[in-house]
């Protein structure tokens, strides 16, 4: 039977075992929103800008792990993908984006709502396609699926011309994909797994360092066998949060720029770092030079092209994280090791660095501190939260002060550092888990970078609860301007914020607001009662405050900068040290 | 050092501009590029001359790579092999120079392919030394016009270095 094109894309959708889909519409898709009309197993979310549905496709995939969707139009449409799909690329989050097309006879005359926009994107997606043929649609469909969630994950992006979907043809399923040129590889090197074994056998002060690759690859639960066994300290970079509990004894925290004392420390004296889906990124090496100068390095990713981007590595394993750390925890258990006693001082040493200047901030009671009110959300939700972040110094409190003990409840762009991420990243997390609580924690700054999204989550009752963290400044620049440009604030202060809870009000949303260090409790439980609508709660917190430790760019990740009071350094009793 | 790295390509639309792309995007640099379809009008074959250190070019192959047309990248340093360019020169001697030009064409086994009342041009192939030095054999002679393919290589047959 024939099918226009616009239902051969529906029905792949369908095949694909997609169920959401965002997306806005325009001129050249409307068939594609007609075929919709009729749909009743796939929900077409609108949101109110195509960057928030792209988002919010990222929030969902980063959530089930599913691939997430966004159909937007071409032109404007198409270009306002761009911010969400390269937020996904730097990230490696499977979503693939369709956007309309001028008919394939105007491609190339400037037509009304034209942009190339497989050539913009060519450098931010996994891969593109413009599809020229109806009869190549399902086909195509099908490629963009499995290249968007296979391998190292990330966005394709499918350019859909109007004649194409509206073209008849047989509709036919591709029963499998077969890429001639494109063969990830799941299975690391036999020879390489034992030799990183040995490494870790023979490691006196080694340290785990695991990235964003051990939440994709779903390797969790390995990652923890690995590190219990062997007793070896775990620091997370900022897209790793969540893969490794962040309440277990042998967690050290974040590294890097905002990482803690503890981590950093930990990574520049260790004599192995063991790095596991992560790609030594500027924020958390430091200065590469100097970077964990003391240790061999064992590096497991799946992308070989992150193997020695950066940083020198000893022994390279790719492969799929789950399956190589299977591998390499086999190998270790052969050896009948007693890690307990070998790592015995090595982890004393971690425990006293974590003694010594712990993550923390001066309380008041009178004004309320955004570390506070972080740690409250922690309390509240009982760590049982989906927490999603915008950019900026309440993306690094929202890191450093809850605890993620589980992979896939904590969404924020690290790669991009995409202010106005974290709220249409929400809406996607909340459709894939409606019974979640998910929080956005935000930046009075960013909240305004995607806050028509309110309306987005009024129609669709979600009860999202948005911290705004209200510093009336964009904190994170006016922390930098503090510290290396001689307090000139140049346009970092936003002067004008709105009302919040107004704001909220006028789009049928709840607004609180808390004033006083005492009444961010209520106005938490308050939020956590709502359950049919989104709620804005604006925090009037001190603007002074900063995140530490800090690392300034292009220095070594030992050589922080720590808030005045953590100059006292603590006195604290060394006996009293538990060891894991 | 000098790389010529060979790289087989689905012979699709829009995949030069994702090679050249992820040059200039990286920052890769490319000395010369050149393309043509192989037997299998399916698949196309590029040779990039670029120019890195050790680090430069293990990442250069495995972005390569990394791009989903790309079906098989061969950096050529690694084996024997074969290069050769071809350019055709316009030149403009002075009346008494002709035949002397035409001499050193000759013992260059170049080809006069077009010729003027003024100007002579010129077909040669070979690798870079020979190019090079018939180029500079033929400066006296006033060069009006300079066009190069780029250079194709191939490995040679089961050599390894
Ligand atoms: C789209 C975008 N533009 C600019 C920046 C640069 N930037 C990083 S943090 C920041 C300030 C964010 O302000 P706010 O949301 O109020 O967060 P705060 O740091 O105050 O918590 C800015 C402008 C960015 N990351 N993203
Ligand atoms: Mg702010």
């Amino acid at each position: 039977m024939k099918m226009s094109g616009a239902e051969i894309l529906v029905e792949c959708l369908k095949k694909e075992g997609v169920r959401h889909v965002f997306g806005y519409p325009g001129g050249v898709v409307l068939n594609i929103f007609d075929v919709l009309y009729d749909e009743k197993d796939l929900d077409l979310i609108l949101t109110r800008h195509e960057q928030a549905a792209v988002h919010a496709a990222d929030g969902y995939a980063r959530v089930s792990g599913k691939v997430g969707v966004a159909i937007v139009t071409s032109g404007p449409g198409a270009t306002n993908t761009v911010t969400g799909l390269a937020t996904a690329s730097m990230d490696s989050i499977p979503i693939v984006v369709f956007t309309g097309q001028v008919p394939t006879m105007l491609i190339g005359n400037d037509a009304f709502q034209e942009a190339d926009i497989v050539g913009i994107t060519r450098p931010c997606t996994k891969h593109n396609y413009l599809v020229k043929d109806v009869k190549d649609l399902a086909q195509t469909v099908r490629e963009a699926f499995h290249i968007a969630s296979t391998g190292r994950p990330g966005p394709v992006l499918i350019d859909l011309p109007k004649d194409v979907t509206s073209g008849m043809c047989d509709f036919v399923w591709p029963k499998e994909v077969n890429i001639r040129s494109y063969n990830p590889k799941y299975e690391g090197n036999k020879w390489q797994m034992k030799q990183a074994a040995e490494e870790i056998t023979k490691a006196k002060r080694p340290v785990i360092m695991a990235g964003g690759g051990v939440i994709l690859s779903g390797a969790s639960k390995e990652l923890k066998e690995l590190a219990e066994l062997t007793k070896m300290p775990v620091t997370v970079t900022l897209m790793g949060l969540g893969g490794f509990p962040g309440t277990n004894n042998l967690s050290m925290g974040m590294l890097g720029m905002h990482g803690t004392y503890c981590a950093n420390m930990a990574v520049q004296n260790a004599d192995l770092i063991v790095g596991i889906g992560v790609r030594f990124d500027d924020r958390v090496t430091g200065r590469t030079a100097d970077f964990a100068p003391k240790a061999k390095i064992v590096h497991i990713d799946i992308d070989p092209t992150s193997i020695r981007k950066t940083t020198r590595v000893d022994v390279p394993v790719v492969g799929d994280i789950k399956q190589v750390l299977k591998e390499i925890i086999k190998n270790l258990k052969e050896t009948k090791e007693q890690w307990g006693a070998v790592r015995k001082s090595w982890l004393k040493q971690v425990d006293i660095w974590k003694m010594e200047r712990p993550l923390d901030y001066e309380h008041d009671n009178k004004i309320i501190k955004p570390q506070f009110v972080v740690e409250k959300i922690y309390e509240l939700t009982k760590g049982d939260a989906v927490i999603c972040t915008e950019v900026g110094q309440n993306q690094m409190w929202a890191a450093q002060f809850y605890k993620y003990d589980k992979p896939r409840t904590w969404l924020s762009s690290g790669g991009l550092g995409t202010m106005g991420y974290g709220f249409p990243a929400a809406i996607g997390a909340q459709f894939a888990m409606p019974k979640a609580t998910v929080f956005d924690i935000a930046g009075d700054g960013s909240i305004q970078m995607n806050i028509q999204e309110l309306a987005t989550a009024v129609i669709n009752k979600l009860p999202i609860k948005v911290a705004i963290l209200n510093n009336r400044y964009l904190g994170m620049v006016r922390q930098w301007q503090e510290l290396f440009f001689n307090e000139r604030y140049s346009h970092t202060n936003l002067d004008v914020v709105p009302d919040f809870v107004k704001v909220a009000e006028a789009y049928g949303a709840v607004g609180l607001r808390a004033t006083t260090p005492d009444e961010v409790e209520p106005v938490i439980k308050e939020a956590l009662k709502i359950k049919d609508r989104p709620v804005f709660m604006d925090f009037v917190v001190d603007w002074h405050e900063k995140v530490y430790p800090m690392v300034p760019a292009g220095a070594a990740i030992d050589e922080m900068i720590f808030g005045e009071k953590k100059e006292k350094k603590q006195k604290f009793d060394s006996s009293q040290i538990k060891i894991a | 050092m000098k790389h010529t790295i060979s790289v087989l390509v689905e012979n699709k639309f829009g995949v030069l501009s994702r090679v050249s792309g992820l040059f200039s995007g990286r920052g890769f640099n490319i000395e010369s590029l050149s393309v043509g379809e192989t037997i299998d009008p399916d698949i196309s074959s590029m040779t990039i001359i670029t120019r890195g250190d050790d680090l430069i070019i293990e990442q250069i192959t495995k972005q390569l790579n990394k791009l989903i047309d790309v079906i098989k990248v061969t950096d050529l340093m690694e084996v024997e092999h074969v290069e050769r360019e071809m350019v055709l020169i316009k030149i403009a001697p002075a009346k008494g120079d002709r035949p002397d030009a035409l001499r050193i064409t000759d013992i260059f086994r170049g080809r006069i392919v077009d010729s003027g009342p003024k100007t002579f041009t010129i077909e040669i192939t070979g690798d870079e030394k020979k190019i090079s030095a018939f180029v500079e054999m033929m400066k006296p002679y006033n060069i009006k016009e300079f066009v190069s393919t780029g250079k194709v290589a191939i490995a040679r047959e089961g050599l390894k270095k």
